[in-house]
C-alpha cells in the first residue's frame, strides 16, 4: 500500500491470534514423525487423522462465532446427536437423501436461532441458555430413539463419510470448505466485522448502528449450521446415531477454538485457528493411539495443551502491548 | 544546582513506542507546592511522563529524582506509597463496585473486630464527594454514575489518600463550571494549607492561567520551554509554545444560511430521566444543549437515537413523523451520536483504527459485495490528515493511541458516517487547542453542507462560540432557549440553575 508505512509490529506474525496454535501442531507433527515414523508418516494414518478430526473441526468452526461475540454454545453435542437422529430417520423411513440432509440443516437453524433469539433478546446468560438447550436436546435425541442407536445401511449415504476422492476422504474437503466459507465470512462480510465489533464492545456497536440482536442471533445460527453439516458426515461415515452420541464434543470444539487463539472473553478469533486447533486434538489422541499410551492419558494431554497453547497466547498478546508499550 | 524548593525533577526522560518516540530527552523541575502544568498537544507525551512517574511504564532513558533521591516505581501501588496520587485520564474504577467501595479500595476502613465498618466508610465517601459539591450515593454501582460523577469519584478517590503530590491528568473534561469550581477551590486550599505539589494536564487554556503557577511544554515528544509565571503569561504566547505557530482565531465564523427545520423532537420523556423535552434544529444550523451536569442533554441525545426507550414522544425527521428504535433506525434516517464516553461508548479498543472508523457505515466500502480494506484505508487515511490523528498507522488498535487522539478517531467515525443531523456529545473532550478550532471549523463545514447539527458542551465558552442557538436544560426538562446574539454565560447559568432570567 502506498499510502500507508507499516510499522513492524503491524506487519509482525504476533498479530495472527492462531499462531499459538501453529507451534503445538509443528511439535506433534515432527516428534511424531521422528518417533513413530513408519505408523504415523503414512498416508492412511494421516488421512484417518483428517477423518476423524472433520467433524470436531466443523463443530469447532461454529464455535467460533459465538465465542467472538462473548458467549458460547454448549448445546453442539446434544445438537449433534438430534439431527443424527432425525437424519437418521428420515432416510431410513423414506430412502431420500436429499430430504434427509434438509431437515437435518433446519434442524440446526432453527436451534441455533432459537439459542441466538432468547440470548440477544431476553438477555440470557448465553452459557445457562445453552446449558438449556444442551440437556433439553439429548432428552429429545433420547425419546426420539427410546434409547437405541438407529442404523443406516444405504450405500449412497455412507459414501460421503467413509470414501476418499484423490486420496483424500470426502469429509476433508468438506471441512476445508466450511472453512473457507467462515473465515471469509469473518474477514469479508459485514456480518463477520459486526460479530467481532460487538464481541470486542457491545455498547460501541450498538450505538455505532451494529444491530446486535440481529448479529448475536447470526452467530448461534451459524454454529447450528456447522453442526448439522458435521452430523451428518458424523453419521454418514460411522453408519450409526446414537442418542448419546456427540456428548461432551462441545467442549472439544471449544479446546479447538481457544487453542486455536480464539479469545475466550470476545473479539478476537478466527476460523482458520479453529481448524487448526481441531487439528491439533486430533492429532493428539492419534498419537496417544499408536504410542499405546492408554485413553485416560489422552485426556491429561489435551489438557495440559489446551492450558499450554492459551498460555502461549496470553504471552502473544503481551509481547504485542510491550513492542507497543 | 541545589534548590530546596524542587520536590521533584525529571532528568533526560526518554521513551520510544514502535514507530513514536514519545518522549526525548525531558528534563525539568517541579516546586514543593505549586501547581505545574504540563501543556502540549494530543500525543505530544504529557500522559506517558505520568505514566514514567507512575511506574506504568519504565523509562527507556533518564532518573527522576523525588526529594532528591532517585525513585523508580513500579506500579502505582509503589508510587502510592512514594506519596504520589494519580487521576488518570482514562477512568480506573472498577464498574461494578459502589462509590464507597472504589474510593476506599485496598484501604478499607476497619472496626475493631476487623471487619469492614461501612456506617463509617459512607460517612467519609460523602464528605469528600460533598467536598467536590457533588451528591454522589455512596452505595450506588460506579457503572450507573455519568461520566462526570464518575470523574468526581475519582478525584475523591485520590484527595482521600492525601498524597503530598497530586496529578491530575485532564480532570476537568468532563465536568461542568460548577464543579470545576469546587475542584479548583480544594486544589487552592491544599496547597496553600498542606503545601501539596499539583501536576496538572488540561487542554482548556482558560483554567490553567488560573488554576496553574508555572507550565511546561511539551511537543512531538521534545521539552519545548517553561512558562515561569502562568498568572502573567499572555494566552497566546502558551498557545504558539504549543503548537508552534500563532493560531488563527479559536471560533472560525461561520456564514450560513439557516435554512428549514430538519429535526423536531416533541415531548420526548425517558422514566425519571427526561420529562416533556421539546427543540428543534433547522438545517445549516448548530444548536447548542446547555445544562449542569446531570440535567437530562445526553439521555436527551439516547433518547434520540432509540438507545433508551422513550415513555413519550414523538420524532420528526425532515417533516415526517418517524420511529426510532435502535441507533441503527437512527443512522439509517441520518442522525448519528457522538457520545460523550469514548472508551465505553465510543470505541472498540481492541480492534485497529481502520475498523473503528468505518463502522457505522461499513456497507460503503464494499467491492462486489465484500469488504473491501483498500477501501477503507484510503477514506481512513483521509480523516487521518484532516484531523491530524498522531499515529504511525491505522491499523493500530485504537487502545494505543493518547486521549486525545482518540476522540478524534471517534470523531472521524461520524463524520465519515455523513449524517444529516450530528449529535456531538462533548466533541472536543480531551482535544488539544489546535485541533479544537479544526473541529470547529469542521462543524462550520458540516453546517453549509446542510446538515443540522447538535452540540452539547459542559464548556460554556465553546457553547456561545459556536452555537446560533442555545437550549438549555434543568433537571430533565428544558427551562430556556436563547440565540447565540444575546446568550452569555450568566443567562445560560440562570437557566441551567431552572431560574428565569
Ligand atoms: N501504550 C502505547 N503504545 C503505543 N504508543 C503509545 C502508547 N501510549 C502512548 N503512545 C503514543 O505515544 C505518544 C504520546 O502519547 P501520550 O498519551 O503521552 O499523549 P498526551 O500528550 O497525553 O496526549 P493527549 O492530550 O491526547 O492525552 C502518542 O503518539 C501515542 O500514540
Ligand atoms: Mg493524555
Amino acid at each position: 500500500m502506498i499510502w500507508e508505512i507499516k510499522t513492524k509490529k503491524e506487519l509482525a506474525f504476533t498479530n495472527k491470534p492462531w499462531v499459538s496454535a501453529i507451534l503445538p501442531l509443528i511439535i506433534l507433527f515432527v516428534s511424531m514423525s521422528i518417533i513413530k515414523t513408519d505408523t504415523f508418516l503414512t498416508t492412511s494414518n494421516i488421512m484417518n487423522i483428517l477423518r476423524q478430526s472433520s467433524t470436531y473441526a466443523i463443530m469447532a468452526v461454529g464455535m467460533t462465532f459465538p465465542i467472538i461475540t462473548g458467549g458460547i454454545d454448549l448445546s453442539q453435542g446434544s445438537l449433534l446427536a438430534v439431527v443424527a437422529i432425525v437424519v437418521g430417520m428420515v432416510i431410513r423411513d423414506t430412502g431420500n437423501i436429499l430430504l434427509a440432509v434438509i431437515a437435518g440443516l433446519a434442524i440446526g437453524v432453527v436451534i441455533g436461532t432459537l439459542n441466538g433469539v432468547v440470548i440477544a433478546f431476553l438477555g440470557m446468560p448465553p452459557f445457562i441458555m445453552t446449558l438449556g438447550t444442551m440437556r433439553a436436546l439429548r432428552g429429545v435425541a433420547l425419546l426420539l430413539t427410546k434409547g437405541s442407536p438407529i442404523d443406516i445401511k444405504l450405500e449412497s449415504f455412507r459414501f460421503m463419510g467413509t470414501e476418499s476422492l484423490l486420496g483424500i476422504p470426502i469429509p476433508a474437503y468438506i471441512f476445508v470448505l466450511v472453512a473457507i466459507a467462515a473465515q471469509f465470512i469473518l474477514s469479508k462480510t459485514s456480518t463477520g466485522r459486526f460479530i467481532f465489533a460487538l464481541g470486542s464492545n457491545m455498547e460501541a456497536a450498538k450505538i455505532s448502528g451494529v444491530r446486535t440482536n440481529w448479529n448475536r442471533i447470526k452467530a448461534y445460527m451459524i454454529s447450528g449450521i456447522c453442526v448439522a453439516i458435521a452430523s451428518v458426515l458424523y453419521i454418514s461415515r460411522l453408519g450409526s446415531a446414537q442418542p448419546i452420541a456427540g456428548e461432551g464434543y462441545e467442549l472439544e470444539a471449544v479446546a479447538a477454538a481457544v487453542i486455536g487463539g480464539t479469545s475466550i472473553v470476545g473479539g478476537e478469533g478466527s476460523a482458520i485457528g479453529s481448524i487448526i486447533g481441531a487439528v491439533v486434538v486430533a492429532l493428539i489422541r492419534n498419537a496417544m493411539v499408536l504410542m499405546q499410551v492408554s485413553t485416560y492419558w489422552q485426556s491429561i494431554v489435551i489438557g495440559l495443551v489446551i492450558v499450554v497453547s492459551v498460555s502461549i497466547d496470553i504471552i502473544r498478546k503481551r509481547i504485542e502491548s510491550r513492542r507497543v508499550n | 544546582m541545589v534548590n530546596e524548593d524542587v520536590i521533584l525533577r525529571f532528568e533526560h526522560i526518554s521513551k520510544v513506542f514502535p514507530g513514536v518516540k514519545a518522549l526525548d530527552d525531558i528534563s525539568f523541575d517541579i516546586h514543593r507546592g505549586e501547581v505545574h502544568v504540563l501543556l502540549g498537544e494530543n500525543g505530544a507525551g504529557k500522559s506517558t511522563l505520568i505514566k514514567i512517574l507512575t511506574g506504568v511504564y519504565g523509562a527507556d532513558e533518564g532518573r527522576i529524582l523525588l526529594n532528591s533521591q532517585e525513585v523508580k516505581p513500579t506500579g502505582i501501588l509503589e508510587s502510592r506509597a512514594l506519596g504520589i496520587g494519580t487521576v488518570f485520564q482514562e477512568n480506573s474504577l472498577v464498574p461494578h463496585l459502589t462509590v464507597a467501595e472504589n474510593i476506599f479500595l485496598s484501604r478499607e476502613i476497619k472496626n475493631k473486630a476487623n471487619l469492614i465498618d461501612w456506617k463509617k466508610t459512607y460517612v467519609e465517601c460523602e464528605r469528600w464527594t460533598k467536598g467536590l459539591g457533588v451528591d454522589i450515593d455512596p452505595r450506588i454501582q460506579v457503572r450507573r454514575l455519568s461520566v462526570a460523577e464518575q470523574q468526581i469519584v475519582e478525584i475523591a478517590k485520590i484527595l482521600s489518600q492525601e498524597p503530598s503530590i497530586i496529578i491530575l491528568d485532564e480532570p476537568t473534561s468532563t465536568l461542568s463550571n460548577n464543579e470545576i469550581n469546587n475542584l479548583f477551590n480544594i486544589i487552592n486550599k491544599l496547597k496553600e494549607e498542606k503545601e501539596i505539589t499539583f501536576i496538572y494536564i488540561s487542554h482548556r487554556m482558560e483554567e490553567i492561567k488560573y488554576i496553574g503557577d508555572r507550565a511546561t511544554v511539551l511537543r512531538d515528544g521534545k521539552y519545548i520551554g517553561l512558562v515561569p509565571d502562568l498568572n502573567e503569561a499572555n494566552l497566546d504566547d502558551i498557545i504558539k509554545m504549543i503548537v508552534g505557530r500563532t493560531l488563527d482565531e479559536k471560533f472560525p465564523k461561520r456564514d450560513v444560511e439557516v435554512g428549514e427545520v430538519l429535526f423536531e423532537a416533541k415531548n420526548l420523556t425517558v422514566n425519571k430521566t427526561i420529562y416533556d423535552v421539546s427543540f428543534n434544529v433547522r438545517s445549516g444550523e448548530v444548536l447548542g444543549l446547555a445544562g449542569l451536569v446531570g440535567c437530562g442533554r445526553t439521555s436527551t441525545a439516547k433518547a434520540i437515537i432509540g438507545m433508551l426507550p422513550k415513555e413519550k414522544g414523538k420524532i420528526r425527521m425532515e417533516g415526517k413523523t418517524v420511529t426510532i428504535n435502535t441507533p441503527n433506525d437512527a443512522i439509517k434516517l441520518g442522525i448519528g451520536y457522538l457520545p460523550e464516553d469514548r472508551k465505553r461508548e465510543g470505541l472498540l479498543l481492541d480492534k485497529p483504527i481502520r475498523e473503528n472508523i468505518t463502522l457505522p457505515v461499513l456497507n460503503k466500502f464494499k467491492r462486489m459485495g465484500l469488504l473491501s480494506k483498500a477501501m477503507e484505508s484510503r477514506t481512513v487515511m483521509e480523516y487521518k490528515e484532516i484531523l491530524s490523528i498522531k499515529t504511525p498507522s491505522i491499523e493500530r488498535k485504537a487502545k494505543y493511541l493518547s486521549g486525545g487522539n482518540q476522540q478524534k478517531v471517534v470523531f472521524s467515525k461520524w463524520l465519515c458516517a455523513k449524517t444529516k443531523l450530528y449529535i456531538f456529545d462533548e466533541p472536543t473532550r480531551g482535544i488539544d487547542v489546535g485541533s479544537k478550532s479544526e473541529i470547529y471549523r469542521i462543524i462550520n463545514d458540516l453546517a453549509a453542507e446542510g446538515a443540522a447539527i447538535i452540540v452539547i458542551s459542559s464548556e460554556l465558552p465553546e457553547i456561545l462560540g459556536v452555537c446560533d442557538r442555545i437550549v438549555v436544560m434543568c433537571e430533565g426538562r428544558v427551562t430556556g432557549e436563547i440565540g447565540a446574539g444575546e446568550a452569555t454565560q450568566e443567562k445560560i447559568m440562570k437557566f441551567a440553575i431552572g431560574g428565569v432570567v
